[in-house]
């Protein structure tokens, strides 16, 4: 007879050890082709699985072949014009396709191709770089608490009574209870049963084992159907739940010196900042605060593609951050992250106060604050502002100096290396 | 003899188990009744992500770990996924007994399809044709697939996996050179390999010993001529010398070189009868479910979705359409197949002049006679009729790269056929498709290099990578390796040289 297996449900993944080895020998090669790939997308579509290229010739395996030149004669199927003896010219199109051509998304044809899992792809990106504090306030903030099942339990509450468990039980009781009774019983019918046979009805023996009958059955049925002691209830119990939830306030100004050049650098910033922190927390939650000379709320899309004119007031947006964890992100399950972007103009008299919100108001409340200033020239007095509070709150607050794209990377490996 | 009542099998797309034994059985019956021999096979159905695990590990359902399988499995589901490719929806390993994919998403016709494909067709290829029978062992090989997994994971145990790993892109540069073309291959099997294992470490690392104690250095002699030239006679099976020569190699790792030399002899017949095979499986799978039909037993519905895919599969396009990439061995293979049986039951005057000897013989004779003793290159050398020539239009172009032109060779008329035939033949021919390269000596005397030598054919020159294999040879061979090209004029030229 003929064998059928179903393998559907074994062995899965067979070749992900081969996989995960592939990666590891390549590292050099897919960091390269992660840290480009980051430069290309958009905030949230990174979070999923990625097609990366590499260059192909890194990951060839050689093999003795013979290469073009030399005498080849060929059959070729179809032929539709040409005569033996016949001569013609070659055709120029001949491997013509094969240049290594960058195709639209970026990958040259050359390229070994292939997706990565987001898994994977963060791993590789995130690589050395570690949340500072995370572990401290993690710990900190157990606070939330998950009833589970434990098993059953003798007493409880009447809705929590397990029907099943505590039938079960009653009856196991009735058997254990009644069967030496019942075994009894069968002997006594079946020596009835002799005696009715032998003697008749009216015997005195007839009569006593009658009785015995229905003594036993009074007895027997004595024993209760169900009892307290076999009630059985579903217990709980309560277990800490460490929080697994993030919330990621995206500032930036958004004021005239703020050109689209500048605002792209902002956008790859917090980009790489919600990676990183997805990679950390189950649930993220993404505001976005912009402001100018005064600060509102708004969706991602006109967060960075929107443009006023005028002056800047910082501190209006860290008020707005301030009132926005009191509303809503004020019940201690939240991580709080922060990560403003600004080209370092600020009214002259507002600095000041942004130190007084960060220090007093806004730093106790967050895991950490990152601030990145996009500017050529000279800092100004809001920078020099911003390192008292660095100063003050060390390991909370970060801030660097951002000149170009390329500059992100770098900086916000540095913002966020491992500590040992 | 009472007829049978015969019963329509199950219908419709969705497959379950019950309708794919049922159409296993019916097919089965007719395979009797044609009188094929197979072994017994198994059916297994995996999902899509197992189908590109099997084509990342060639096929095979054990095999040791290497990051290129990774790199194989990533290419194919990056193809997949984008739908560059559709996935073979057959796999089948020969093996006793023999097993079969079917994957989870075929419809119930693909899967009839496939089992009437793989688990017949190849299953009884694999079973009669000469070189499996000589070469491979199907009652072993999962086994010795078994024993090479386990043993070269205790390898990256105890020596490292990046160590392993190197040996194994080395001995994976040379693989089509570790094959024996000729010798026969002692049969494959799990408990006297591990029990010889051990004593083979022993036993070869004595021999090297040996062989190079007897000799001890001179440096002030040459040891280059040609009577002291050792080996004597040119090695064709570079990773079989490397194995027993190679002096600074420890003993597990020739037994590395010998399994991957192994495996390599193992898949050798399937690269030498593509065109055989897969058009011995597709003959079948057209004359048994055409069987089917006839008997009333599948629909209409069923034969049309068959013969889509079929139709498909052996296409040919012409030489200059822009799917033309080869020829292709499934509409080559099953087109000789059925022109044979062509020949053999219909034969026409020029079919008798060519082939007086299976013109009007019994059709399943001549197709058993022919399936077992032929490979690629001799099957076409010896079956391919005018009459086939003609229909596909066959050509043959010369490109002499010593000429400004292309020359057109001999085409499918009263004139070409012969050589035509021939030629087509040649194209098979893995000896003159692959560049061959033997070992020509190794310095006993001197600074213990190692010279290969690439036998060149009709001018060809080996492609420029050469040197990345060289390094390879290098690190196996732990002295120098030279590369030389000798010319059929006798010439010998010296191509590179590279240091471990």
């Amino acid at each position: 007879m003929i064998r059928i297996v179903d393998r559907r449900f074994d062995s899965k993944n067979k070749s992900s050890v081969n996989r995960g080895r592939f990666i590891r020998r390549f590292k050099n090669q897919i960091k390269k082709a992660v840290a480009d790939t980051i430069d290309r997308s958009g905030i949230r579509d990174l979070a999923e699985g990625k097609r990366i290229g590499i260059p192909g010739r890194d990951i060839a395996e050689p093999q003795f072949s013979t290469g073009q030149g030399g005498v080849r004669e060929q059959v070729l199927p179809g032929n539709d014009r040409f005569n033996t003896g016949e001569t013609f010219d070659r055709p120029s199109g001949q491997n013509g396709g094969r240049g290594s051509k960058a195709s639209p998304d970026g990958e040259g044809l050359d390229d070994f191709v292939f997706t990565l899992t987001r898994d994977e792809f963060l791993e590789i990106f995130f690589e050395e770089l570690a949340l500072p504090n995370l572990l401290k306030r993690h710990l900190a903030s157990i606070t939330e608490f998950k009833r589970v099942r434990a098993g059953y339990s003798q007493s409880g509450v009447p809705t929590n009574i397990n029907l099943i468990r505590t039938m079960r039980g009653a009856a196991g009781r009735r058997i254990a209870v009644g069967a030496p009774q019942q075994s009894r019983m069968l002997e006594l019918e079946a020596e009835l049963a002799r005696l009715l046979l032998a003697c008749g009805e009216g015997d005195p023996e007839v009569k006593r084992v009658r009785q015995e009958i229905t003594r036993l059955r009074a007895r027997i049925s004595a024993v209760p159907f169900i009892d307290s002691f076999d009630l059985r209830y579903n217990n709980h119990v309560r277990i800490a739940q460490p929080t697994t939830q993030a919330v990621m306030f995206c500032l930036m100004d958004i004021s005239g010196s703020m050109d689209e050049q500048k605002k792209n650098i902002a956008k790859r910033f917090f980009t790489l900042l919600y990676l990183f922190l997805n990679r950390s927390y189950e649930h993220i939650d993404v505001v976005f605060i912009r402001h100018h000379t005064v600060a509102e709320e708004v969706d991602e899309e006109n967060f960075f593609h929107s443009r006023e004119t005028g002056g800047t007031v910082v501190s209006s947006a860290l008020k707005l951050m301030r009132k926005v964890i009191d509303q809503r992100y004020a019940s201690g399950l939240w991580n709080i992250y922060g990560a403003q972007a600004s080209d370092g103009d600020n009214w002259l008299e507002d600095s000041a106060l942004c130190y007084e919100l960060l220090h007093a108001q806004i730093l106790g409340l967050t895991q950490f604050f990152a601030y990145i200033e996009i500017a050529e020239d000279t800092p100004q007095n809001l920078w020099e502002e911003y390192e008292r509070v660095q100063s003050a709150n060390p390991g909370v607050f970060a801030m660097r100096r951002i000149k170009t794209v390329t500059d992100i990377y770098p900086v916000f490996h540095e913002l966020f290396k491992k500590r040992v | 003899m009472p007829r049978k009542k015969i019963l329509p099998l199950p219908g419709g797309s969705e497959w379950s188990f019950e309708s794919i034994e049922a159409y296993d059985e019916a097919i089965g019956r007719i395979v009797r009744n044609y009188g094929l021999e197979c072994y017994p096979h198994q059916l297994e159905i995996i999902s899509t992500e197992q189908m590109m695990d099997a084509y990342a590990s060639i096929g095979m359902p054990v095999y040791y770990h290497h990051w290129s399988f990774g790199k194989q499995f990533l290419a194919t589901e990056s193809r997949y996924k984008r739908g560059q490719m559709g996935l073979a929806y057959e796999i089948v390993i020969n093996s006793d007994p023999c097993i079969a994919y079917l994957m989870e998403e075929n419809t119930l016709p693909m899967q009839a399809l496939v089992i009437a494909h793989a688990a017949y067709g190849h299953n009884s290829f694999f079973k009669g044709n000469h070189l499996f029978r000589q070469w491979t062992s199907a009652n072993a090989i999962i086994d010795y697939l078994v024993f090479a997994r386990n043993f070269i994971a205790e390898c990256e145990e105890r020596h490292g996996q990046e160590a392993v790993e190197r040996l194994l892109d080395a001995c994976h540069a040379l693989m089509n050179l570790g094959v024996d073309r000729y010798k026969r291959a002692p049969k494959l099997s799990l408990v006297r390999e591990q029990a010889r294992q051990r004593e083979r470490e022993d036993y070869l690392q004595a021999q090297v010993n040996e062989l190079w104690r007897t000799l001890p250095p001179q440096p002030g002699k040459d040891g280059g001529s040609d009577e002291k030239r050792f080996p004597k006679e040119p090695e064709e099976n570079v990773l079989y010398f490397i194995e027993k020569n190679a002096p600074l190699l420890e003993p597990w790792q020739r037994e590395v070189i010998r399994i991957v030399r192994k495996i390599a002899q193992y898949f050798h017949p399937q690269r030498q009868t593509q065109v055989m095979n897969e058009g011995w499986a597709t003959f079948w799978h057209y004359t048994l479910l055409n069987t089917l039909y006839d008997e009333g037993r599948v629909s209409d519905g069923f034969m049309f979705e068959f013969l889509q895919s079929h139709t498909n599969v052996v296409y040919q396009p012409p030489y200059n359409s822009k799917w033309y990439s080869s020829i292709n061995p499934y509409a080559l293979g099953f087109n000789m197949w059925r022109d044979l049986r062509r020949i053999c039951e219909a034969p026409a005057a020029e079919d008798r002049e060519w082939f007086p000897e299976i013109a009007g013989s019994d059709w399943r004779a001549t197709f058993n006679f022919a399936m077992q003793n032929f490979k690629d290159e001799s099957f076409v050398a010896q079956y391919l009729s005018p009459r086939l020539m003609r229909e596909f239009r066959f050509f043959t172009v010369v490109d002499d790269d010593a000429s400004p032109k292309l020359r057109v060779g001999p085409i499918h008329d009263d004139q070409g056929y012969q050589v035509l035939r021939q030629r087509l033949s040649d194209q098979y021919n893995l000896g003159s498709r692959e560049p061959n390269i033997q070992v020509w000596n190794m310095d006993t005397r001197g600074d213990r290099a190692l010279t290969l030598r690439y036998f060149s054919y009709q001018r060809r020159p080996l492609h420029g990578d050469f040197t990345d294999v060289l390094d390879h040879v290098a690190y196996l061979w732990g002295f120098p390796v030279k590369l030389e090209e000798q010319t059929p004029a006798g010439e010998v030229n010296r191509l590179g040289e590279r240091r471990p």
